[in-house]
């Protein structure tokens, strides 16, 4: 009962999205954990695209391994839809033609409804027997799992309820699925849902729309963008929210102004330019983006411009796949652009903390003086997420960081742009606009404490040696982990950072259920702090598990902290679709063994010269 | 090289604008371009426009590139805010810059090899942005600070110091603007302050992008006899169009209608700019006459200087954002958060 996934297999276009998001948000009203991943293609119309949803009492909502039911949809997709499916689990098909071979499986039992014929007969017209299609095998769901009716149909009234022609249709082929389903099959299915009382605390939300809403309780008033997947909801969440919160009711003017770019290096630019001028102002963007902005996220380093970076990951190199999920732009972001760089990176694992860390990243990009990246990605920030209800303190006001208004410059005798106060490593700034006294000329060329142009090493170098010092100091200022201790001693721990959460956690309580000692350790904030390092010398055998191939935060763990890269296994998942928990139990029990998902365990070290073998044997040394 | 500021020396006989501020106290750092440079007339001629106008110095943001032309915002109004940004990608900035405080006076630096080729793109979108920014672009048909190598305004035929002709077709940023639809496009001539100051003072109050060319010979690498940016060749060449004289919206405005001014064209502001003698066959508020115009001047091998086209009447980026009148930076941060109870009733909505 409340344990179980199912997964819909249809084609791009057709309407069947809202569908899916029906069924998970009726799932939610229910009270039941679930959870929704969308895999999708990069293409308009025409390909083969999944909705994936998982049913879990606990709570558990990283993606399901396995499905107990798959509605395959897509003759396209036959094949690997039925190879899903468990043993003696289900398919839902359209028996409106002969069973394919393709769907033939001896241990799955067959549903066939003829989805297309019923809406053939009930519907006029192409798109609405295609739309109506959906609707059916969604009323087939109901039946199935035992899904409350009148909460779905209270989800299309309120859908609908302005538009009563629709309205009729929607009813009319959710019954048709339905009745059918009860009428020719044996209702509900073994595994189904029963009502629970443990989704009152919770929305659901994507990460792009929480992320907006932090810009937006941030008070961020520049946006800055170019299109791209899968950032581009964010911008779309943020103008919307603007135009909801943020337009003056009298005169109907706007408190923000968001820019779109003619590409991603411009969006940089103009973020740049709103924050030297003192506006809390972002720009979201995916991998290619970040690549084009490098050099402006060197010039605002190392000019000392807060600005505010979302990298919402997808899958590279290059274009790679702009609709699948990856943690790959890990060095390019906490070092990105040429000569001596460093930044602060934020990394969120759920929509909750897209909305803190967005806020965060705003305060500490106006504290350090320094851009600030959130490294989201694309199962976060698109998939429907089950989310804890966001909080707002009526208390906070923004940190502005240490900015020179009239008062204070008329009490000091000289304002030296780059000079820490008493050695200090952030350096007070003044914004234009403000009084003559404060003015002072940015340039990305050699410059000495006083904003001067140099050529001159001891004061180019004091300049640049400041900027070190106060990176150190925001290590203690980012977010700190998330550290799940199983008790004293233990010397196995695993390391995790991002989306990856979900699925570790279920894999580490696997593990401990398996009598294993094991630590937890969630990074959200780059330069590393003091609990890292900490956790990091308390543990002598840790797997590092990271949506890449290279091993990229393993690396930078073993650059920032000195920790042997032979006592961190990777365990590697690359190929573009949300993690699960059970690749990861195998990994780190095993250690050995390889998926063809794309998961590889320590293989990639292999190939790296010099040091010993670095394949875990056992978890115990 | 470390930067030189230049010893404040008092001039007790200078004239004070009405902020009481004498020319110098425009000045910048000490210019570090070559004698002679056309950048550095330039330079002389923003002063000598700022100064007239009045303008606070904390309300203006001065822009720039990368390139000896980019270097310029240091040796201009000290008082005032500098970024030099990266190579080619001052529109962007200034667009943020503009986007976050409307209310300061942006001025823009540029080189034609800045703003023609790694920043057209930039230009060209800030163009059709229409934002508030005046845009100096000084052109001198080489990449001065790389050393001489030909950039995207040398004309064909044109040839480098070593003899070498230029071969490729120029962009004319002053076509290009009109094309795209720039508000305000000008060429001035670094040699010529007396035309170039009202010209810098129109663009300066002209609200959305004010574009201005201005020839600037670069007489370390692109000075000598075959050069069509060269100081001899724009004196011989030069085509002066309709002179304009800039009346600020402070001056009595009926003095405008004096004999002699046959196309006054009034400014957002209120204030005034008076084309003199302008030709039967011209007029600077006609796009396509403005453009039909200029190719036929280039076609006899004229270089035409002037204020060349301007349009009052359209929107600038934030009148088609629809921003509120104060900058976004003086926005109360209580006018911008929601608050809780906003995001409890939102969240009702995710569930
Ligand atoms: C990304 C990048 N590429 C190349 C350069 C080298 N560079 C500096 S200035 C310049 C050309 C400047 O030419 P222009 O804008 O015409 O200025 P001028 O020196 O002629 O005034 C170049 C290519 C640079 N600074 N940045
Ligand atoms: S190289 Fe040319 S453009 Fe640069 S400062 Fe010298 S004269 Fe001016
Ligand atoms: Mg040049």
């Amino acid at each position: 009962m409340n344990d179980f996934a199912f997964k819909i297999g249809t084609v791009n276009g057709t309407g069947s999205a809202s569908a899916n998001a029906l069924i998970m948000q009726a799932i939610f009203r229910m009270g039941i954990p679930v959870s929704g991943k969308n895999v999708f293609p990069s293409n308009i119309q025409g390909l083969p695209t999944w909705y994936e949803i998982r049913v879990n009492g606990k709570g558990y909502t990283a993606r399901a391994a396995h499905f107990d039911l798959v509605v395959a949809l897509n003759p396209a997709t036959y094949a690997r839809d039925v190879a899903e499916i468990r043993p003696a689990g289900f398919l839902l098909y359209d028996s409106s033609w002969p069973l394919d071979a393709a769907l033939a499986r001896e241990d799955v039992s067959l549903l066939g409804i003829p989805f297309g014929r019923l809406c053939g007969e009930a519907f006029e017209g192409d798109r609405e027997r295609q739309l109506m299609r959906n609707i059916a095998y969604a009323g087939a769901l109901v039946a199935f799992l035992a899904i409350d009716m009148g909460v779905v149909e209270g989800m299309i009234r309120e859908q609908f309820g302005r538009k009563p022609a629709l309205l009729d249709s929607n009813f009319k082929a959710l019954r048709l699925g339905y009745d059918f389903a009860k009428a020719s099959f044996p209702c509900p299915l073994p595994f189904h849902l029963e009502r629970m009382d443990a989704t009152a605390d919770y929305i659901i939300i994507d990460g792009n729309t929480a992320a907006a809403l932090g810009c937006l309780f941030a008070g961020a008033t520049v946006g800055a963008w170019y299109p791209i997947t899968p950032a581009t909801s964010l911008m779309e969440a943020f103008k919307g929210l603007c135009e909801r919160y943020r337009v003056d009711k009298a005169t109907g003017r706007k408190r923000f102004c968001i820019l779109q770019a003619e590409d991603e290096l411009a969006a940089a630019g103009m973020v740049v330019g709103a924050g030297w001028t003192g506006a809390r102002a972002f720009t979201p963007t995916a991998g290619p983006g970040i690549s084009l902005m490098q050099e402006f996220i060197g010039l605002a380093y190392y000019t000392e411009i807060p600005a505010v970076f979302f990298d919402v990951q997808r899958v590279g190199p290059s274009t790679g796949m702009p609709t699948r999920t990856q943690q790959g732009d890990l060095f390019s972001l906490a070092y990105a652009s040429h000569g001596d760089t460093k930044h602060i990176v934020l990394f969120p694992a759920n929509p909750e903390e897209c909305f803190a860390f967005a806020v965060r990243a705003f305060d500490l990009a106006e504290r350090f003086q320094t851009p600030v990246f959130v490294a989201s990605d694309l199962d976060i920030g698109m998939n429907d997420w089950m989310c804890r209800r966001l909080h707002w303190d009526d208390s906070y006001r923004p940190d502005r960081g240490k900015v020179l208004g009239a008062e204070e410059l008329e009490r000091i005798t000289r304002f030296s742009r780059y000079m820490g106060e008493n050695g200090d490593a952030i350096a007070a700034r003044t914004l234009p606009g403000v009084d003559a006294r404060g003015s002072y000329f940015t340039r990305g060329s050699g410059h000495d404490v006083h904003a001067g142009y140099t050529e001159d090493a001891a004061a180019y170098s004091e300049v640049l040696a400041r900027l070190a010092r106060k990176l150190n100091q925001a290590a203690e200022a980012v977010p700190e982990p998330v550290i799940d201790r199983r008790g004293a001693g233990s010397s196995t721990g695993i390391i995790t950072i991002g989306g990856c959460d979900a699925a570790v956690r279920e894999a580490v309580d696997h593990l401990r259920s398996d009598g294993m000692d094991i630590d937890y350790m969630r990074i959200r904030g780059f330069p590393f702090g003091p609990d890292v390092v900490r956790f990091l010398g308390e543990h002598d055998r840790l797997f590092v598990v990271e949506q890449n191939r290279d091993a990229q935060l393993r690396s930078m763990l073993a650059i920032e902290t000195g920790k042997p890269r032979d006592e961190m296994t990777p365990v590697l998942d690359y190929g573009g679709v949300p993690l699960s928990a059970e690749p990861i139990v195998e990994a780190v029990k095993g250690g050995l063994r390889t998926a063809d998902s794309g998961l590889r365990i320590g293989q990639t070290q292999s190939a790296l010269p010099g040091g010993h073998p670095r394949n875990p044997q056992s978890l115990t040394r | 090289m470390t930067s030189i500021s230049k010893p404040p020396v008092r001039h007790p006989g200078l004239p004070r604008n009405a902020l009481g501020l004498t020319t110098r106290d425009y000045e910048g750092g000490m210019s570090t371009l070559c004698a002679g440079c056309g950048h550095d007339s330039i330079t002389a001629a923003i002063i000598q426009a700022v100064w007239e106008l009045d303008l606070p110095p904390h309300r203006a943001a001065k822009l720039s590139g990368i390139g000896c032309s980019s270097k310029t915002t240091a040796y201009f109004m000290r008082q005032s805010h500098g970024f030099n940004a990266v190579h080619g990608r001052m529109p962007a900035v200034a667009s943020g810059v503009h986007a976050a405080n409307r209310e300061l006076v942006c001025i823009g630096v540029s080189g034609d090899g800045d703003s023609l080729s790694i920043g057209l793109g930039q230009l060209c979108h800030a163009i059709r942005r229409n934002v508030d920014l005046l845009y100096v672009l000084e052109n001198n048909g080489v990449y001065g600070l790389t050393k001489g190598q030909f950039s995207a305004s040398a004309d064909v035929g044109s040839k480098s110091k070593r003899g070498e002709p230029n071969v490729q077709p120029p962009i004319d940023p002053v076509l290009l603007a009109i094309t795209l639809g720039a508000t305000f496009v000008a060429r001035g001539f670094s040699g010529d302050k007396k035309q170039l100051v009202p010209i810098l003072k129109a663009g300066l109050t002209h609200r959305g992008f004010a574009l201005v060319d201005v020839i600037s010979p670069c007489v370390t690498f692109n000075d000598h006899e075959a050069s069509t940016k060269s100081y001899r060749f724009t004196r011989g060449h030069r085509h002066e169009l309709a002179p304009v004289d800039f009346i600020p919206v402070t001056h009595e405005i009926a003095a405008a209608a004096e004999p002699g001014a046959p196309l006054p064209v009034t400014m957002h502001d209120g204030s005034v700019v008076r084309f003199r003698a302008v030709g039967e066959d011209y007029d600077p508020t006609n796009r396509d006459a403005a453009y039909a115009h200029i190719r036929r001047l280039q076609s006899q091998g004229d270089v035409v200087t002037g204020l060349l086209f301007i349009d009052e009447r359209a929107a600038d980026m934030h009148s088609v954002n629809g921003t509120v009148d104060e900058p976004l930076t003086g926005v109360p941060y209580e006018q911008l958060c929601p608050g809780s109870a906003a995001l409890e009733a939102l969240q009702e909505e995710y569930r």
